[in-house]
């Protein structure tokens, strides 16, 4: 999965959480999940088992607190994937 | 840990406390029950010369119940008894069935969803003393040690 194809995942699993419209609609890699989608800490929490259920994958409390930003959670991605 | 020791550890007090015990408590969910007073000021507004019990109060009842006091317990090996733990509703989600009326009781029970990452996930339901279904819903919140 190439970045876009990642990206393009990902954004579905965001949006029924975020609360900034504009930085949604702008969101990069650098989008910052708390400061700019303003994403309170129980549905951070939410979009991480989305995560978990969209990739067949297993987070844990290390790759939560690393969640910070879009890029953080394909590196995560990315990471379980390949391991 | 102990009901009592539960109810201790809540961060609530007269005339927010909605806690009068715990009947029954594991790590799949919990079981309380709480006799809304004769006299709690809510009633003096909600309604005009007509009291019932607010159903945001009931909503609290099941939260503290439900959430709460079932949180506690799942983090009761990482608490530090000097401090309170940390607490925050996060959502709601609630359907209501029947009035409950002052000087009434209430039992709560509520079932742990999931609990992961600090959040809580509750199915939370509210029956009268006959034992009919008077609320029932869903309640999420994040607690810490």
């Amino acid at each position: 999965m190439n970045k876009e194809e990642l990206i393009a995942k990902l954004k579905p699993i965001i949006a029924p959480y975020i609360q900034d419209e504009e930085s949604f609609k702008n969101l990069t890699e650098d989008t910052d999940f708390v400061n700019d989608l303003k994403i309170n800490s129980a549905n951070l929490v939410d979009i991480i088992l989305d995560i978990e259920d969209a990739f067949d994958i297993r987070l844990e409390n290390e790759d939560m607190e690393q969640m910070l930003d879009v890029k953080s959670a394909m590196n995560i991605v990315t990471q379980k994937l390949q391991g | 840990m102990t009901a009592t020791e539960i109810i201790a550890l809540l961060p609530y007090e007269v005339p927010f406390l909605f806690v009068d015990g715990i009947d029954e408590i594991s790590e799949l969910g919990v079981t309380g029950h709480y006799t809304f007073r004769k006299k709690a000021f809510f009633y003096e507004g909600h309604f005009k010369n007509n009291p019932v019990t607010p159903g945001v109060i009931l909503t609290e009842c099941m939260a503290q119940i439900g959430l709460v006091c079932l949180g506690i317990f799942l983090i009761k090996d990482e608490l530090d008894l000097s401090r309170k733990p940390q607490i925050a509703l996060t959502s709601h989600q609630m359907d209501f069935y029947l009035p409950v009326l002052p000087g009434q009781k209430v039992i709560v029970r509520s079932e742990k969803e999931v609990f992961r990452f600090n959040k809580l996930k509750c199915k939370v339901s509210m029956f009268n003393s006959k034992g009919d279904m008077v609320a029932r819903g869903s309640i999420s919140g994040m607690l810490k040690a």
